[in-house]
């Protein structure tokens, strides 16, 4: 194989990765606050998508006004899924609200195709404009704009963790819950940001694809399972490890194509039961489980 | 200044404690104490707000606060350092100061938590030194100075104290109880929850004895240091006369 051949496969890993890693962050943040692993995390991927498109076509807002405004809503909905199905039974075993956040995964899918249809609906590239070439290899103007928003997004974590108040509260809250609490954390508050952070995670991921891969009412399931294994290969613990499991996946995804396209969506629950059995505690962190 | 009335309270369905009421006065350093499981760290915990009250009422100030939650209690100045310490083992001495000073938000109150972080520095220069240091790399007595120094971050009106001398050095020990007796003397209110009797009483202006759930006996400090039963059952009559 060409060594172009090679860079465009891996431009492509690490264009999926960046969409798993956007994901992975969202299942981790979700997890660090709650010990939930959050199924409807591909939902908010999906309704970003959604909501993205129909401020474009149907209220013709611009497309850089759609955008973030179809994130904005998806974080909302995340913080009301928090707080009208998890809260409530907020001291119920953690696999009893894995369980609901697979309900609501449902009951999301099915209000989209009511709401929007069955259809696939696309929106445009960000920038239109030919591909830029590089080495060989071509790289669409979009997954630039994707990498692009990964690292704005991992920024803006970064700099949300460690220099805020809001946080730090987040980071009490995944260190010890009950002493967040006697420090006048309001957790049940940090619990429902949590959520609408990773919703508009997932969300900023979906927003940031449709425009190459449209978007359809039942894509969340099949795009959860990809966030899921990157979020597991990173060990759900800190955002960066979420990040770098992301992009593995997408390389590692990509290095199987070579050999047999048909296996590519086979390798996410590959990487998954393999980490699990080998490695739960994922590729980067000691045994002993430490969060952040 | 700190009254509970009456409290009952209990985990699940089996019940604690069963109608305690103390009071503590301004400034006062009141010490409960007894055997294992008598009930003394579940007072403690209802008394933040920690374990709710089946009946009963915490009053501070004059002001109900029964019904007020843990994290909003600490803003009205009820601050526990709770057993085991409860540190943010992976963030900084500095970072856990900080999370101590959480509710004080704003430019004065900012400035004021500052002036505080560099009281606590002063109290316990140790910490000063770890500043940087990941609080789950200190020594056990270290980090029980961080526990008080975070908590002091709190501004507390009422400071809870849960077994502060647990698992540390009789050196140590002293090292805290000296820093207690200096917070004392500058007017904060205590309500300390120790094992060792003696030592509680030795610091403390008032003591409340407690047995499986209730108050058995209460009094001065110097009153119950001299009571027989209490020289007998909990100071443990082989240490001889003082």
């Amino acid at each position: 194989m060409e060594t172009s051949e090679l860079l465009q496969l891996a431009i492509a890993g690490l264009k999926n990765g960046s969409i798993y890693a956007l994901l992975a962050l969202g299942f981790t943040i979700v997890y660090a606050a709650t010990n939930v692993i959050n199924f409807a995390q591909g939902e908010f991927y999906m309704l970003g998508g959604m909501f993205a498109v129909l401020a474009f076509t149907q209220f013709e807002l611009p497309l850089l006004v759609s955008v973030p405004l179809a994130v904005l809503v998806v974080a909302g909905i995340g913080m009301l899924f928090e707080t009208l199905a998890i809260r409530p039974r907020k001291d119920a075993e953690p696999m009893a609200l894995i369980i609901i956040t697979v309900g609501g995964s449902l009951v999301f899918a099915s209000l989209a195709r009511h709401a929007f249809g069955s259809d696939a609906l696309p929106l445009p590239e960000f920038t239109a404009g030919p591909s830029f070439l590089f080495a060989g290899a071509a790289i669409e103007r979009q997954t630039v704009w994707i990498w692009g928003i990964v690292l704005v997004t991992v920024a803006g974590l970064t700099f949300l963790y460690s220099k805020t108040r809001l946080g730090r509260a987040m980071r009490a809250c995944m260190q010890n819950r009950e002493a967040a609490r006697l420090m006048g954390i309001d957790t049940a508050r940090v619990v429902m940001i949590s959520f609408g952070l990773a919703a508009a995670l997932g969300a900023v991921a979906g927003v940031a694809v449709t425009p190459l891969t449209s978007t359809r009412f039942d894509i969340g399931a099949g795009i959860a399972v990809k966030g899921f294994a990157a979020a597991i290969l990173g060990g759900l613990g800190s955002p960066l490890a979420a990040v770098a499991g992301g992009l593995l996946l997408g390389l590692i995804e990509q290095a199987v194509i070579p050999f047999s396209s048909a296996l590519k969506d086979v390798v996410a629950l590959g990487v998954l039961l393999a980490v699990l059995f080998l490695r739960p505690q994922g590729l980067f962190r000691r045994a002993r489980r430490e969060k952040m | 200044m700190l009254e509970v009335d009456a409290f009952v309270a209990g985990y699940g369905r089996i019940p604690v404690l069963h109608g305690v009421s103390l009071k503590a006065g301004a400034g006062q350093m009141i010490t409960l104490v007894g055997a294992n499981g008598a009930g003394k760290s579940t007072l403690l915990k209802a008394i933040a707000g920690v374990l709710p009250a089946r009946s009963g009422r915490v009053i501070l100030e004059g002001e109900d606060v029964t019904s007020v939650p843990v994290h909003r209690r600490v803003g009205k100045g009820v601050v526990l350092v709770p057993e085991g310490r409860m540190l943010f083992g992976a963030m900084s001495v500095d970072e856990n100061l900080t999370l101590g000073a959480y509710l004080r938000t704003g430019g004065e109150a900012r400035r004021e938590a500052e002036a505080e972080r560099e009281r606590v520095f002063e109290l316990f220069p140790i910490l000063a030194r770890r500043r940087t240091q990941p609080a789950g790399t200190l020594s056990g007595g270290e980090q029980q100075m961080l526990a008080v120094g975070r908590a002091l971050m709190s501004d507390p009106k009422v400071l809870l104290l849960d077994e502060p001398s647990l698992g540390l050095a009789p050196k140590v020990i002293s090292e805290i109880f000296a820093v207690l007796d200096r917070l004392r003397e500058g007017g904060l209110t205590m309500v300390l929850v120790e094992q060792d009797a003696r030592l509680a009483l030795k610091h403390a202006d008032y003591g409340y004895v407690m047995r499986t759930g209730s108050v058995a006996l209460e009094g001065s400090s110097a009153d119950l240091l001299a009571n027989d039963d209490v020289r007998l059952i909990y100071l443990g009559a082989w240490h001889g006369r003082e």
